[in-house]
């Protein structure tokens, strides 16, 4: 197999009284979508935080292309291709499309001292991505983006990370707050992404929603993987159990529901 | 998901939409600010125009007082987009005012000398604001209401110490007085001061990389950082703008009244906030522009020297400014609610 962009290797978090994350390995490809699948405390979070340099981990390695890093802050880690979008605080509603598009890494034109934003190419830049994710509603980069709909964020968040650069593209519960239809969209630029040989850390709690789109899966609890596997060897229902836990969940289920892939 | 390599099909919503009303005023930070300095305007140019409001020297006077107002208020704006308060900037006005009449009056000094120590004392004071806000995380207001006394009784102490008194005069002199204490015609020289501070506000805002990263602090610092924005940079270097906006309008103040008072520019705590709020800006942060401030300052000066040349009793200024400020607020919230509701 070829090499991973970035590989963990037995990473383990602790914080003062609880292991966060417990022994840990895994390894993102490009084009490979990898969903992450746990309930709310299974150590998701933390592990986001150690790939993304906003923790370091307490033991274990992180490896990009093979090498040992040691990420000092997200910006660190985003030199290296690691972007994240985040579900609540990815994009600043009351900032235009472009503006948003481009924080923090703003186009500049002329030189000091009257270097100045770069306004036509930041709207520019900004719909032609969207226009490339298949967001066509959305054609006036001046707009707000608080106006826009969740999905809409979501691929403008999206689009500007693979813009800028990401290799690795970490998506915290990117459905998490949306709609059927909007989860779609948000389904289908994962995709988009993926077909361009991004690597991508999908992170959700929907079952459906990691079958809909993961190429390799992996559930945590407690800090610790409970089970890794590939695309179509388990069923959504089995996941389910996995992450729950029990059997509960799975009793609500009725027998179609189960065979849903 | 096995069509995902086909684009996808605009359905009958996928239409260009137009800005539309309320999106439109949304990009427009400076509409609310704009209205309500043309109505006040309106209303006491109509009341008051005859008794000299709409006279030459008339303007010049609610200009002179929204010039300086609009001076401290154009860089308070830009903090409070990056989410912060600045309580301390009408000590930083008095305690420039010391500072310039214990060298003009006191020690005779060139006016430049006390330019040069006030603009020193007002970046210590935005960088010693700016530093324990973003180290501490604590709320800018309780910090800056603590340096504003600790700023105001430490300049009482000094001038005592040095002079043996709190109220000096202060004599300008040469250029200084040209720049900072001049009047072409009965205008000004702050109401170029003014305009000044605000093309280089907005332009930063508007054109600069810098700009961006303001907008981004305010509207949320957590998204803002995570995009590798140095959010307390940033914000403290907004902090030792702040400051110095104080200091000009501190030094203008003092050689045009010829008087060094440490009170000169308490009233700005709270008109500096207000104008930045009448002019569109946010509490909240993230939100506003040094074009809206401009509007919120004239609107203050209309309102003040309108009710002067109505003949009314001055307080009533404060309570057209109050009502303004409460419409301000409740139109900017309802604004932002409109924008984040469809969150």
């Amino acid at each position: 197999m070829a090499q991973p962009i970035i590989e963990l290797r037995s990473v383990t978090k602790r914080f003062v009284g609880v292991t966060a994350v417990a022994n840990l390995s895994m390894a993102l490809h490009a084009g490979e979508v990898f969903c992450l699948l746990g309930e709310n405390g299974a150590g998701k979070s933390t592990l986001i935080k150690i790939l993304t340099g906003v923790e370091t981990p307490s033991s274990g390695e992180v490896l990009v292309d093979g090498k040992a890093v040691h990420f000092k802050s997200p910006r660190d880690a985003r030199e290296y291709g690691i972007a994240t979008v985040y579900q609540e605080v990815g994009t600043l509603p009351l900032m235009s499309v472009a503006r948003n598009f481009v924080l923090g890494a703003e186009p500049s034109k002329g030189s000091w001292p009257f270097r100045r934003f770069d306004k036509a190419k930041a709207s520019e830049l900004a719909l032609q991505t969207l226009r490339d994710l298949g967001i066509s509603r959305v054609r006036d980069a001046d707009q707000l983006v608080g106006t826009m709909s969740g999905g809409e964020r979501q691929a403008l968040a999206i689009g500007r990370a693979v813009h800028f650069g990401a290799r690795l593209l970490v998506l915290d519960e990117p459905t998490a707050a949306l709609g059927v239809r909007e989860s779609a969209t948000v389904l289908r630029l994962i995709e988009k992404v993926r077909a361009r040989g991004v690597a991508v850390l999908f992170i959700t709690h929907n079952a459906y929603h990691a079958y809909a789109s993961g190429d390799r899966f992996m559930v945590l609890r407690r800090g610790e993987m409970l089970a890794s596997f590939g695309k179509g060897d388990k069923t959504v229902g089995e996941v389910i159990e996995l992450m729950a836990g029990g059997a509960e969940l799975q009793s609500l289920l009725t027998a179609g529901e189960t065979r849903i892939v | 998901m096995t069509n995902a390599s086909e684009p996808l099909q605009p359905g009958p919503e996928a239409q260009p939409r137009g800005p539309g009303l309320v999106g439109g005023l949304l990009r427009r930070p400076e509409a609310g600010g704009a209205l309500s300095a043309l109505i006040c305007f309106a209303f006491f140019a109509i009341m008051a125009g005859n008794n000299g409001f709409l006279s030459p020297l008339g303007v010049a006077d609610w200009l002179a007082t929204a010039s300086e107002l609009g001076i401290v208020a154009a860089p308070i704006g830009l903090l409070m987009i990056a989410g912060e308060f600045d309580l301390s900037i009408g000590s930083v006005v008095g305690g420039t005012s010391m500072i310039v009449a214990i060298c003009t009056g006191f020690y005779d000094l060139s006016p430049w000398i006390g330019v040069l120590i006030a603009s020193i004392f007002g970046s210590l004071i935005g960088l010693a604001n700016g530093l324990i806000v973003t180290r501490t995380k604590l709320p800018s207001f309780i910090v800056t209401l603590a340096t504003m006394m600790m700023i105001t009784g430490g300049m009482l102490g000094i001038s005592i110490l040095l002079t043996g008194s709190t109220s000096l005069s202060a004599t300008p002199s040469g250029l200084a007085e040209i720049v900072f204490a001049s009047n072409y015609q009965q205008f000004h020289v702050s109401i170029v001061h003014w305009i000044l501070v605000t093309a280089l506000a907005s332009f930063v805002m508007q054109n600069t990389t810098f700009g961006n990263w303001v907008y981004a602090t305010g509207g949320n610092a957590q998204t803002a950082r995570l995009a590798g924005v140095p959010v307390e940079r940033v914000k403290v270097i907004l902090f030792v703008c702040a400051s110095l906006g104080g200091v000009l309008a501190g030094i203008i103040e003092t050689l045009t009244f010829k008087n060094g008072n440490i009170t000169l520019g308490s009233q700005y705590v709270f008109t500096g906030i207000a104008a930045s709020v009448i002019g569109g800006v946010l509490l909240t942060g993230g939100y506003g522009s040094p074009i809206g401030i401009i509007f919120g300052a004239l609107t203050y000066g209309i309102v003040s020297l309108g009710v002067f040349f109505l003949g009314w009793n001055a307080d009533l200024t404060e309570l057209f400014i109050g009502l303004l400020l409460l419409l301000a607020v409740l139109a900017n919230h309802r604004l932002r609610q409109w924008a984040m509701g469809r969150a």
